[in-house]
């Protein structure tokens, strides 16, 4: 029985717009802070109450929100038995905790960012015991990784907790990787990411082939999470958080999170040999070795931390046994661990805050002490133990029981052995917190003398210690939750009746064993601790860091290798490569026959191309002298120019000449500060290397084209060329692509030349003022030049050249619509009018008179462009739809207005700024330089003495 | 005609790349402008050929026209590649004045202190 419910959603976002909360507030003490971490936490609890009752009797909650559907990724929520059992207790010890921190946190602390952190955790943890939808799932999941690396990192001053929480996101990480695929492995054989749809095709998902991968991935996420053996290691190391994370993360939520997730995957993956093999031998390695190693730990929190691996095996193992039975144990262990284990690491908190020592072998004599905290220490850790008449024996008895008739590869005996054997430890190590903490005489010598802390600090504990003692006593009280979870985890209604006595069973002389045998490793514990140490236990976070810093070496090789500093290195392989698999493409495909007639060679353009290839040739061979280079350079662009006014493109031909005149300024100036000559630094090798290299490409681009221009095609210019009169009102079909139907590409790319001119400006800006600059100034102008700066005869064939020059310019940009030009080539000619001017009368007095700000120009040319593009909206067409209309006024022709003209306008705008901006940037420099600005415009008078001439530096 | 305007394209590649594998900035800049050439006639030819064809409509004569698309691309790609060069020349200048010489690749030392 499914049920919509708005309220999942909501719960699941709760805590996560309450973290907000304590992190603006963090001035206003940890009281405050506390309240308002407790209130979003409150109001779920209280929204998971009122779903409660249904869930209790069956309902299951859904609500699915569309996310990214092609993903098959939806904000799809569900609540049932297991997840209201985990939510509860998720939201619940997240309210003790948060009551608990409050005294816990020093006022030093800053508390705000705790109780942040701490939302974030909780509402990732959350997301994943409510998500219905797996790829959800693993956002939360990774989400509890990076919010745990915060919390365990929270004193950042301690590198151990900086060097634990690396650890805890490393190894939590990686699995999550891990899990990623195996969720999507398992998406695949569902056909759905739906967990409820995942769930029912349980029987097809192990027949597939992809069954046995999909496992190995999702365990490896959910062993990583769950501290699982041999992953168990970041768990201690992730101990350096302060307590309330110990007690919240390391015991009740986040490492239970893998056991959850094994659960809930429980149905669709479980009672398969490999999950029995796999699951169950991994728990059960898990809980003997880390309950051996915690009897040895005499750091409390250490202690704890593998009684948790441990008692994390120990769930596992149940999950894994794949029957109903362990799996109702299991689910109540969950419930009983939680409650004992929870108090115990507070009281452990304590006792490091009053004592300030967690050191067992300083410790002893605090019954004396602090009499409250060692009744609530004892009770929980009795519980712990598997005592009669408090909640940890029950489950244990059960596990015992399940065990105690499982096979493990045909030998019945292993398996209730060293659970035995791990159960035996585990009293030994709970007995030892009890006596060697609580025990023996007052001691003197404390770090500092403990008593018992405000009731703040103890409520929480106490809490929980009551439900240990409860459920002890009284099994069927928790008869229904455990039923509700089960059933959730099954997949069918079980109905499990929890009670103290089963009679004389296999477990119970198990348990007898374990509390006696456990009693008598408490007695040999100095013996035995000696032997310990002496052997010298093998610790896993030296080999932890052996592989990190392998990986880090790998890496570094691989990236020092290949990333070396050099780029015309880069530009080889790059080069190289793409020529290789152009060539592999080239020769494993199929061509099609040339259909093209190939045009006639006229002899002027044979003459054009020998000039051509002339010029290049010129210019690689003689590269070194850079003038020269450069003026070879112009002759190419000529050459092409001319090339696209014969193959039919003019509007091209004016582009490039104007282009390449304002490029030729530009590296002229550039080459005034920059070396003349390029020195030969490269071996001969090298450059018959690079030459190879570069005829391979050369040939691949040259077979590339000819193939295409002998081949015929279909393009979509017919299109264009059938509208460009009727849609957009101009005959030259190239300009009204431009401003008309690809605007929106042309509007992109005014902006970019202009962004291009601004950042030139910024640098050069940037440039001058640093340590560039001073060494511009101190360069020293070179006097040994010509004097003649402006020759007469330029400053006065510019001037008059200027408004024939601009004339031009306006009219190729007014006949742009149907005839070649447009606000590219005039806004290219206007600033070749205008950088004469600069050129031929010099900066100072052109700059006088040029009274237009560069940077504005730019501006107003993409706000034009912009505004006429949104002029098309006011008609109700999209953006830059292009309107027109012609006028006729009387004495003149009937001409056309188009609104494109505006949009043109503003190209030519921006044109214009941005090749000035470029220029003037570049002259800036000179001046910086030394270069003295004429106040007129022909200051050389030969008949003065050079001196007054001069003023160099002056 | 189509032999000689891709002869033209692979020579100017070859140059190009030749140009751009050199260790200083000046060669570099001006084989990118070889290579912007290649690029812009290689787009251009994608068009294909056609002699006295402008993509100018006539109102008076049906006659063929050549592929106006790539001519549109192109006249935006030479501007653009205009600003490009500038923006090199720029940070060329500025190598050069920081550094004291205009090499692209690092020296050892300049990569250690990169590091450190």
């Amino acid at each position: 029985m499914t049920t919509q419910s708005s309220l999942l959603p909501i719960i699941a976002l709760l805590p996560f717009l309450g973290a907000l909360v304590p992190g603006i507030m963090i001035r206003a003490g940890r009281t405050a802070t506390a309240t308002f971490t407790a209130v979003p936490t409150v109001l779920a609890l209280v929204m998971l109450g009122t779903l409660a009752p249904g869930v209790m009797e069956g309902t299951v909650y859904t609500m699915s929100i569309p996310w990214l559907p092609q993903l098959g990724l939806e904000a799809a929520f569900f609540l049932d038995g297991l997840g209201l059992m985990f939510a509860c207790m998720i939201l619940g010890v997240g309210l003790l905790i948060t009551l608990y921190a409050r005294y816990y946190l020093s006022g030093e602390d800053p508390a705000g960012q705790f109780y942040t952190y701490l939302l974030l955790f909780q509402g990732a943890m959350l997301g994943i015991v409510i998500s219905d939808n797996i790829l959800l799932l693993l956002i939360f999941w990774e989400l509890t990784s990076l919010s745990s690396f915060l919390l365990i990192g929270y004193w950042k001053h301690l590198p151990e907790g900086r060097q634990g929480a690396r650890m805890a996101l490393t190894v939590t990480g990686a699995g999550g990787l891990a899990m990623i695929g195996g969720m999507l492995i398992l998406g695949n054989i569902a056909g759905s990411y739906n967990l409820t749809d995942i769930l029912a095709a349980g029987d097809a998902i192990k027949a597939s082939d992809w069954y046995t991968p999909a496992v190995i991935l999702i365990l490896l996420g959910a062993f990583t999470k769950s501290a699982q053996f041999p992953f168990h290691f970041w768990l201690p190391h992730a101990m350096a958080a302060p307590t309330p994370v110990s007690a919240y993360l390391h015991s009740a939520t986040m490492v239970k999170a893998g056991v959850f997730l094994m659960a809930r995957m429980w149905p669709a993956l479980s009672g398969t040999e490999l999950w029995f093999y796999a699951v169950a031998t991994t728990g059960l390695v898990t809980m003997v070795m880390a309950a051996v190693i915690a009897l040895f730990k005499d750091d409390l929190k250490g202690l704890l931390a593998f009684s948790t691996v441990s008692h994390l095996g120990l769930l596992t193992m149940l999950l894994g046994f794949g029957t109903e039975a362990a799996a109702i144990a299991a689910v109540f262990h969950i419930l009983n661990h939680l409650t004992f284990k929870a108090a115990l690491f507070m009281t452990a908190g304590i006792i490091d805050h009053e004592a300030h020592t967690r050191d067992i072998k300083r410790l002893g004599g605090l019954a004396k002490l602090m009499p409250i905290t060692a009744v609530i220490g004892t009770v929980a850790a009795l519980s712990m133990a598997g005592i009669p008449l408090f909640n940890g024996f029950l489950s244990k008895e059960m596990m015992l029981e399940e065990a105690s008739h499982t096979y493990w590869w045909e030998n019945p005996w292993i398996v209730p052995a060293l659970a035995t054997f791990g159960a035996l430890f585990s009293v030994a190590y709970s007995l030892r917190f009890i006596f060697h903490v609580f025990g023996g005489p007052v001691r003197d010598d404390y770090p500092h003398k403990p008593h018992d802390p405000p009731a703040g600090m103890w409520l929480s504990p106490a809490f929980l210690c009551v439900f240990v003692v409860l459920i002890g006593v009284a099994p069927f009280l928790a008869e229904d939750v455990v039923n509700m979870a089960a059933t959730a985890v099954t997949g069918h209604e079980t109905h499990a009746h929890l009670k103290i006595w089963h009679g004389v069973t296999p477990a119970l002389y198990m348990s007898m064993a374990a509390v006696a045998g456990g009693a008598v490793l408490l007695l040999l514990h100095r013996p035995l601790d000696a032997a310990w140490i002496k052997a010298g236990p093998f610790y896993a976070k030296s080999a932890f860091d052996a592989v990190i810093a392998g990986c880090v070496r790998l890496s570094r090789g691989i990236s020092d290798t290949l990333h070396d500093g050099s780029i015309s290195r880069y530009l080889a392989i790059f080069t190289a490569a793409t020529v290789t698999v152009g060539y592999v493409a080239f020769l494993r495909g199929e061509i099609a026959p040339a259909t093209r007639e190939m045009l006639p060679i006229p002899p002027v353009v044979a003459v054009g191309w020998v000039l051509l290839v002339c010029a290049t040739a010129v210019i690689v061979l003689q590269h070194h002298m850079r003038y020269r280079a450069l003026v070879v350079l112009g002759v190419i662009g000529l050459m092409i120019s001319a090339g696209f006014i014969y193959i039919s493109a003019p509007d091209l031909a004016l582009t490039q000449i104007s282009v390449e005149t304002v490029t030729i300024m530009l590296l002229l100036l550039a080459l005034h500060f920059l070396p003349k000559t390029t020195p030969q630094e490269n071996s001969a090798g090298r450059r018959a290397l690079d030459g190879l290299v570069a005829v391979a490409a050369g040939v691949g681009v040259a077979a590339l084209s000819f193939a295409f221009m002998t081949r015929d095609f279909s393009s979509i210019s017919d299109f264009h060329l059938a509208n460009s009169y009727k849609g957009g009102g101009g005959t030259n079909v190239v300009n009204v692509i431009l401003v008309d139907f690809r605007g929106y590409d042309t509007y992109g790319e005014i902006i970019v030349l202009g962004i291009a001119g601004l950042v030139i400006f910024a640098l050069m800006e940037a440039l001058l003022s640093g340590p560039a600059g001073a060494r511009l100034r101190n360069s020293g102008y070179n006097f040994d030049r010509s004097h003649d700066r402006h020759p007469l005869m330029m400053v006065i064939a510019t001037r008059v050249m200027m408004p024939i020059a601009l004339m031009v310019g306006v009219y190729i940009f007014l006949r742009g619509h149907n005839q070649p030009g447009g606000g590219f080539v005039a806004g290219l000619v206007f600033s070749i009018a205008l950088l004469m001017q600069y050129m031929a009368s010099g900066f100072g007095w052109t700059s006088r008179r040029q009274q237009f700000e560069y940077h504005a120009m730019i501006g107003w040319g993409v706000v034009i462009a912009g505004l006429t593009g949104m002029g098309a909206w006011l008609s109700g067409t999209p953006f830059l739809t292009s309107a027109f209309g012609y006028v006729h006024l009387p004495p003149i022709e009937e001409f056309e207005l188009a609104t494109a003209a505006l949009f043109d306008l503003g190209v030519f705008l921006c044109v214009l700024g941005a090749v000035m901006l470029m220029l003037y940037s570049l002259s800036r420099m000179a001046r910086h330089a030394g270069e003295t600005v004429n106040t007129e415009p022909m200051d050389y008078d030969p008949s003065r003495p050079r001196k007054m001439v001069e003023k160099g530096k002056a | 005609m189509e032999l000689l305007v891709a002869s033209a394209i692979g020579v100017l590649t070859a140059g190009g790349v030749y140009l751009i594998l050199r260790l200083r900035a000046f060669p570099v800049i001006l084989g990118l402008s070889l290579l912007s050439y290649a690029v812009n006639i290689f787009l251009v030819s994608t068009g294909r050929l056609a002699i006295n064809a402008p993509p100018i409509l006539n109102k008076y004569a049906d006659v063929s026209y050549t592929d106006p698309l790539p001519q549109a691309l192109v006249l935006t790609a030479i501007v653009i590649s205009f600003g490009m060069t500038a923006v090199l020349v720029m940070f060329t200048l500025g190598a050069y004045l920081e550094a004291g010489d205009d090499t692209i690749d690092m020296t050892a030392t300049e990569e250690k202190d990169d590091a450190a």
